[in-house]
């Protein structure tokens, strides 16, 4: 990261750098320190006054069921999502790829839902399958699906998953179409040459050179999954019925901000923290591998 | 096939389309239908000045989304351009430190630290400003991370011909570096203008003040009625929340596609 040329002094630096520097420290490290804070100390019964635990609400949570039925859930529903998301995208991303002319329209109107706010992708999914006023929620109970999210705790993670997904296709269909792109002509036509065909020649060239972006959508999946779905879940369903679609941060929020239950919330927090920024390493690994070949 | 990918996005749009413009109570009933009557139209200047029962006027919402969405992705960009600049142009104590500390928040999304945030907020004043809205989410390691990148590949040649010409660092901050980054600048509005716009945790747990409902939180708040819900209303707002980002997404695709996957690499 070091160039020959730099300016010399030192404070007009300092002042550059500070504004990032005291919001960095004010709105992630304060919160942060004091996240693992709280989550070692423990409300009494009152109230009032904060007594230090230790390591007890983090004890606590690893004993609770609920708690890790949570976090079971939450992995079900990132690979849900991330599967799907991405599935959709490569086979768009492939079929785009081959079309010869109009491919900047198909573009244009294949990327716009990336616009769309993971709350907004709730609403607009209430009014195709809600069971009384959605367009196929009805149809559906017409033909004799006994279908309403509200109730049935499956169909509702299932429309948390397709609402959540249908919004991330975007994104990971400008990577992967850029990533076929960039794949040389050459490659591709001497496949051709050897007879490899369609399927084939996926399988065997495509998908293999597009591995370094799939592992780069994969992480950005898994991470929108499990913290930008927030919005869409609460919209939609907010967490139930019963537990049925409260992933780990909706259980952050409800026994934060709804049940004031300030130690566990915070263990919580500190737990998902620790998850990020593992999956930050090993993106970052990952990466630094990548640009090094 | 990718006929049937573009129906696929475009079917949920359509429909809320079509719905803003007929009878709310023909809609409850469950009779939604895919063809729109333009005789409703007039929705839309009553949303926009009006709003639903019990809620701000549509116009407010989108002003309060938009100065929202702006602030951030201006704020972001320059304070990101400022601390990156430095640390690639200078040689001063500390410099890896403040490097770090910055990269080490890379992906702590705001989801993850809930309460203590808030307890910082609340210790500020800055619950229900509109100033609490925005500030806490313009710290940005992504941002600033894209500029180092971007700077360290501006070739010594040219700070060295600025040095010879006798221009400052900042002459040379405002004259090349800034000109040079601008497709990345225009790449990163695009990201930046979404993510403001699209936030609800945020606004859910900071701003409760009816008068600061940002678009989104609105919109939510009004499928959240449980009877009697004026469904071509919420269509209405639906569309609208929707147009700016699209629009936004849309008009520069071409930094914005662009910028996506080089900042990837």
């Amino acid at each position: 990261m070091d160039r020959r040329t730099v300016f010399g002094g030192w404070r007009l630096p300092v002042l550059l750098v500070l504004p990032q520097l005291l919001l960095t420290s004010f709105f992630f490290y304060w919160p942060a320190g004091e996240a693992v804070w709280s989550s070692m100390t423990s409300q009494d019964a009152f109230g009032e006054g904060l007594t230090f635990v230790g390591w007890d609400n983090f004890a606590e949570l690893l004993d609770d069921p609920l708690y890790l039925e949570a976090a079971v859930r939450t992995v079900v529903f990132c690979g849900a999502v991330s599967l799907l998301a991405m599935g959709l995208a490569l086979a768009l991303a492939v079929f785009a790829d081959r079309e010869v002319r109009g491919k900047h329209a198909y573009r244009t109107l294949l990327i716009w839902p990336y616009a769309v706010a993971p709350a907004m992708s709730a609403v607009l999914f209430l009014f195709v399958l809600d069971p009384r006023v959605g367009l196929l929620g009805r149809w559906l109970n017409q033909m004799g699906v006994d279908w309403d999210y509200h109730l049935n705790g499956n169909q509702a993670l299932l429309m948390v998953v397709m609402a959540s997904a249908w919004k991330q296709v975007s994104y990971n269909f400008i990577f992967f179409l850029a990533g076929m792109q960039s794949i040389p002509r050459a490659v591709t036509e001497a496949a051709r040459m050897d007879g490899a065909k369609g399927w084939h020649r996926f399988r065997t060239i495509t998908f293999p050179l597009l591995a370094p972006t799939t592992f780069f959508l994969l992480v950005v999946n898994l991470v929108y999954a499990a913290f930008d779905t927030f919005g869409t879940i609460n919209a939609l369903t907010h967490g139930g019925p019963g537990k049925d679609t409260e992933t780990l941060v909706l259980k952050v929020f409800r026994d934060g901000v709804v049940n004031h239950d300030i130690g566990s919330s915070s263990a919580q927090s500190v737990i998902l923290m620790v998850g990020v920024i593992a999956m930050t390493a090993v993106q970052f690994r990952f990466m630094g591998r990548r640009t090094e070949s | 096939m990718l006929a049937l990918g573009v129906v696929l996005f475009a079917l949920p749009v359509w429909l809320v389309l079509a719905g803003s413009t007929q009878d709310s109570q023909a809609i409850t009933r469950g009779e939604l239908s895919l063809i729109p009557h333009l005789s409703g139209l007039p929705i839309y200047w009553r949303v926009l000045t009006e709003g639903t029962r019990g809620a701000e006027p549509v116009w407010h919402m989108l002003a309060t989304s938009l100065a929202m969405a702006l602030c951030i992705a201006l704020g972001k960009i320059t304070i990101s351009i400022l601390s990156a600049y430095a640390v690639v142009f200078f040689r001063f104590p500390l410099r890896k430190l403040a490097f770090w500390s910055i990269f080490v928040t890379l992906m702590l999304p705001v989801e993850v630290r809930i309460i203590p945030t808030y307890s910082v907020m609340a210790r500020f004043g800055l619950i229900n400003t509109f100033t609490g809205l925005w500030v806490p989410l313009i710290a940005s390691a992504t941002a600033t991370l894209l500029f180092r990148q971007v700077f360290v590949s501006i070739p010594d040649e040219l700070v060295e011909a600025a040095r010879m010409d006798g221009a400052g660092p900042l002459r040379f901050l405002w004259d090349i570096v800034i000109p040079v980054s601008g497709a990345n600048i225009a790449a990163l509005f695009v990201i930046l203008f979404v993510y403001g716009w699209n936030q609800y945790l945020w606004p859910l747990l900071v701003a409760t003040d009816p008068s600061l409902d940002t678009i989104v939180i609105g919109l939510v708040k009004m499928i959240g009625v449980d009877s009697d819900t004026d469904w071509a209303a919420v269509m209405a707002t639906a569309v609208l929340a929707l147009l700016p980002p699209v629009a936004v997404v849309v008009l520069m695709q071409r930094w914005f596609v662009a910028g996506l996957t080089e900042g990837e690499k």
